[in-house]
């Protein structure tokens, strides 16, 4: 990537630096996409009384365990954050690569849990509940690998000292991506 | 920490390839261009489509010239790929990509957006979503038949609309449209916000970018249903899922409301870029400031919020709660309030300025007259006991087409007569102009009245060959004159492309402000260099300081400082 | 990039630390909830009434501890704070519209035929095999 940052980049009339003016917009976007998603899932779940005996087979242990995954990663995302205010790149990057293992583990232990689930015959057609279970954890479990990507990314660069701001905008993200999933957990797991 | 010096050294030292300056390009105005060009094809497409369905329409069961005979089906396909061409591919990129990527860096006195990787990204993202559409054209079953709005469960189920292939790649392109557009969006609102010139408030800043940044915004805040609905509509259709198959635990209606939820507000996000050019027009040429700038601004805002709040009048006799279309119906006449306060805005804006009949000024004048007709017969179908009648008539496709043709084709039209001088460096030809304007409207014009007409007679929409009912064969007449309408409005588009295709190489040189506006585009040479100007403006003034008394000049540029004599 | 000009050391490791304990004693709370709410259930307030109430309270607050001290949403400028709550609210707005039509399956005048006869499908079914059953594979582990 050979362009150099423009002025207009630099530039801050809000005083909020751009970055993270930006990532505000990203999560605002993401809060109507999920929003939406979840809003349809509430309102046929109030509707469809049968799904409560569909929604008792998920696993409280799993999830339980995954929202705990999720709270931990997202702790370590701060220290990142803490470390590269205080300029340490290397750091940071370590603190970054333990988000990103948490996520690994996040989406490690739902592949587990989604198989056995299968098996079982709770597949993705079976009915109406199972159907939103997997599109709804479905597409967090994508933010939640492209989250880690990108972290990833820009733990490579910070280790060398390199745009430590990006830093704590990963980690902004991470945390929605965390409170996406702190709202999931009861919908799909507690809410029987 | 601002990295001084980096504008001028960065592509003075090496000629850049063809790849690098115009296929991969990061500068806003060359994104800006290909957005625009992608527009222009894909409204040729559109067109094109339009051309043949119109021919059916007036001469059934005949074969089209240059496209052959129109099936059932294939009618069902080229209404529903005009609609979102139209709206997806045409209106969208060429008001809110090509016009703000190109101007809302210029205008705010910046030398890129903020992040010009990610603006590449979102052109490559949506050139690949138009790819992908015209691909679905060509699969077996042909293009998606199941109408723009892509209802379930015939959008869902192959069985029904007959076009497997085309129906998915259809949902990925529009799907994927949405993704390019939100990226864009955050680039045009973050760069509003952020990277204005030293000195510039948010009352300068002229009003053509704040309508762009506001409709990014509204687009955002309601695109995430749908694209959540789109989802879904893909699990259906590839899984096999049953999201909207009510015999297993889902809901069509789920879909009406997630598509319209999005839908309305996407019609102001079309229409505010549109009103913003106009603004900047109508304000050049009567030599005038904006009337009650602010008033404007706020009133765009409330706009915008109470669009959230009108969707469900597309859904009137769809089987909605009806107290719903109560209040559906009061929200609905409520908005048209600020959208009648603003053009009478624009209307004292003209009022008493020394008019210039530039054809930039024709279109934008008669987008204001058009979305007039437009609005008011809006507002038959806002109330729902009328709604009854008319709906899915031709009276509201006449409507649609009242608002959506000034916003997407004035709107362009204006836009691009008005910039070309600041984006290509020459003038296009006055004359050529004119005559291209007068050819447009009358048969616009000609068309859709006709179309008001069939529709209050009870013509639906969405249907082949109206010589199959009894009550609408007698008025075949009407149908044959819009369709020759048509065929001269779509003649007359040539005395364009030949305007601007000769203006491109052989048109008089234009300098930096031939217009003579204030806004900051207008002090950058035409074209301007990669990185706008060698040194970046200050602002001054607000952007509308024309006829200011006691000055010489009757207009007054934004970067000019205060007490300086007027330049030349 | 500006720096926080005003947080730097305002928060060591140990005052995060004290949230991710805050936010683990909640799960664990938020899990317990069906456990426990049959024992406090009385009159009119049903068991699952305490879960949901559990279980979603307790979800606000997690989330308000992750945004307000993770995001640093409690120090940045307040406009960004409305704007996330603003599509919030555009989501209560949806749900408020759409709700009248998907959730319910009857009306003043009409009624959603397919969708009752899906739910009875449904609820047979689940009859017929706790009736067979018993002590039949009803749980996952």
């Amino acid at each position: 990537m050979s362009t150099t940052r423009p002025i207009a980049t630099t530039r801050s009339a809000t005083g909020i630096p751009t970055g993270r003016l930006a990532v505000w917009w990203v999560l605002a976007s993401e809060i109507v996409i999920f929003g939406g998603l979840l809003g349809s899932y509430v309102m046929h779940r109030i509707g469809h009384p049968e799904w409560a005996e569909y929604a008792s087979h998920t696993n409280v242990w799993f999830g339980g365990t995954n929202t705990f995954v999720l709270l931990t990663s997202s702790l370590f995302a701060v220290f990142a954050h803490h470390a590269a205010e205080h300029g340490d790149g290397k750091t940071a990057a370590k603190w970054l690569l333990a988000t990103s293992v948490g996520a690994a583990t996040f989406v490690g232990i739902k592949a587990a849990e989604w198989t056995g689930e299968i098996h079982h015959g709770y597949t993705i057609t079976a009915n109406g509940f199972w159907e939103f279970y997997y599109t709804a954890a479905g597409l967090h479990a994508l933010h939640v690998i492209a989250g880690a990507i990108i972290m990833l990314i820009i733990a490579n660069e910070a280790r060398k000292g390199k745009e430590l701001h990006r830093v704590e905008l990963v980690g902004i993200y991470w945390h929605f991506v965390d409170i996406v999933w702190i709202f999931l957990f009861p919908l799909l797991y507690i809410a029987k | 920490m601002a990295e001084v010096g980096t504008v001028e050294t960065h592509d003075t030292h090496h000629a850049q390839s063809f790849w690098s300056k115009y296929v991969f390009s990061t500068d806003h105005k060359m994104i800006g261009m290909q957005y625009m060009f992608t527009g222009m094809v894909m409204a040729m497409i559109g067109g094109y489509m339009a051309y043949a369905f119109r021919m059916q329409l007036a001469f059934p069961g005949q074969s089209v010239p240059g496209y052959g005979l129109v099936s059932q089906g294939e009618y069902n396909s080229l209404v529903t790929n005009h609609g979102s061409i139209m709206i997806f591919w045409v209106a969208m990129p060429i008001l809110i990509a090509a016009f703000g990527n190109f101007l809302i860096p210029l205008m705010i006195g910046a030398d890129d957006m903020v992040f010009p990787r990610i603006n590449r990204l979102s052109y490559q993202l949506f050139l690949l979503s138009a790819i992908i559409l015209i691909v679905s054209f060509f699969l077996p079953g042909g293009g998606f038949g199941g109408a723009w709005t892509s209802y379930p469960p015939l959008s869902a189920n192959a069985d029904y609309n007959l076009t497997p292939y085309g129906a998915t790649f259809w949902i990925c392109a529009v799907a994927l449209e949405f993704v390019a557009f939100l990226l864009g969006g955050i680039n045009f609102i973050t760069t509003l916000m952020n990277a204005r010139a030293p000195g510039m408030k948010m009352h300068d800043i002229p009003m053509v970018a704040w309508m762009i940044v506001i409709a990014s915004i509204l687009f955002m805040a309601s695109v995430g249903p749908l694209i959540a609905g789109a989802v879904m509509l893909f699990m259906d259709q590839v899984v096999g899922t049953g999201y909207f198959d009510p015999s297993r635990g889902g809901d069509p209606i789920l879909w009406q409301h997630l598509f319209w939820f999005f839908g309305h507000p996407e019609v102001y996000v079309v229409l505010l870029p549109a009103m913003g050019i106009v603004a900047e027009i109508i304000c050049t040429f009567s030599r005038k400031k904006l009337f009650n700038y602010k008033l404007i601004l706020y009133t765009t805002f409330a706009t915008g919020i109470i669009s959230f709040f009108v969707w469900a009048h597309h859904q009137f006799i769809a089987g909605i709660d009806p107290r719903m279309a109560n209040v559906f119906t009061i929200t609905t006449l409520i908005i048209s309030i600020p959208i009648a306060e603003m053009v009478f805005l624009y209307i004292a804006t003209l009022y008493g300025g020394s008019i210039r009949l530039t054809t930039p000024m024709l279109w934008a004048l008669s987008f204001i007259a058009e979305f007039i007709i437009g609005g008011i017969t809006g507002i038959f179908l806002g109330a729902s006991g009328s709604d009854i009648y008319f709906h899915d008539t031709y009276f509201v496709l006449a409507h649609f087409h009242y608002t959506f043709f000034p916003i997407a084709i004035i709107g362009f039209f204006a836009g691009i007569t008005y910039w070309f001088p600041k984006m290509f460096g020459r003038m296009m030809n006055e004359t050529l102009g004119k005559i291209h304007f007068w050819g447009t409207i009358v048969t616009f014009n000609c068309i859709f009245i006709t179309l008001f007409i069939l529709g209050a007679a009870g013509q639906h929409r969405r249907i082949y060959d109206y010589l199959n009912f009894p009550d609408l064969a007698g008025l075949q007449p009407l149908r044959v004159f819009a369709t020759s309408a048509l065929l001269v409005m779509l003649a007359f588009q040539l005395v364009f492309l030949f305007n601007f295709v000769y203006s491109l190489f052989k048109g008089k040189r234009a300098g930096k402000n031939p217009w003579k506006a204030n806004t900051l585009e207008w002090t950058a040479a035409s074209p301007p260099p990669h990185g706008n100007w060698a040194e970046l403006p200050n602002c001054y003034r607000g952007p509308y300081e024309y006829s200011v008394p006691g000055r010489e000049d009757d207009y007054w540029p934004q970067d000019l400082p205060p007490d300086t004599a007027p330049a030349e | 990039m500006a720096d926080h000009q005003d947080h730097s050391d305002d928060h060591g490791q140990g005052f995060y630390l004290k949230i991710w304990a805050i936010l683990v004693v909640l799960l664990i709370l938020s899990i317990l909830g069906p456990v426990v709410a049959p024992h406090i259930a009385f009159g009119f307030i049903k068991a699952w009434m305490i879960t949901i109430m559990a279980a979603f309270g307790i979800a606000v607050v997690k989330a308000y501890l992750v945004a307000a001290n993770f995001m640093e949403l409690n120090i940045e400028k307040k406009y960004i704070s409305y704007l996330l709550t603003g599509m919030l609210t555009l989501m209560l707005l949806f749900f408020a519209g759409t709700a009248p039509d998907v959730m319910e399956h009857q009306g003043q005048h009409w009624e959603n035929v397919a969708a009752r006869e899906e739910i009875q499908r449904g609820l047979e079914a689940e009859a017929a095999a706790a009736a067979h059953g018993g002590a039949h594979e009803q749980h996952e582990h």
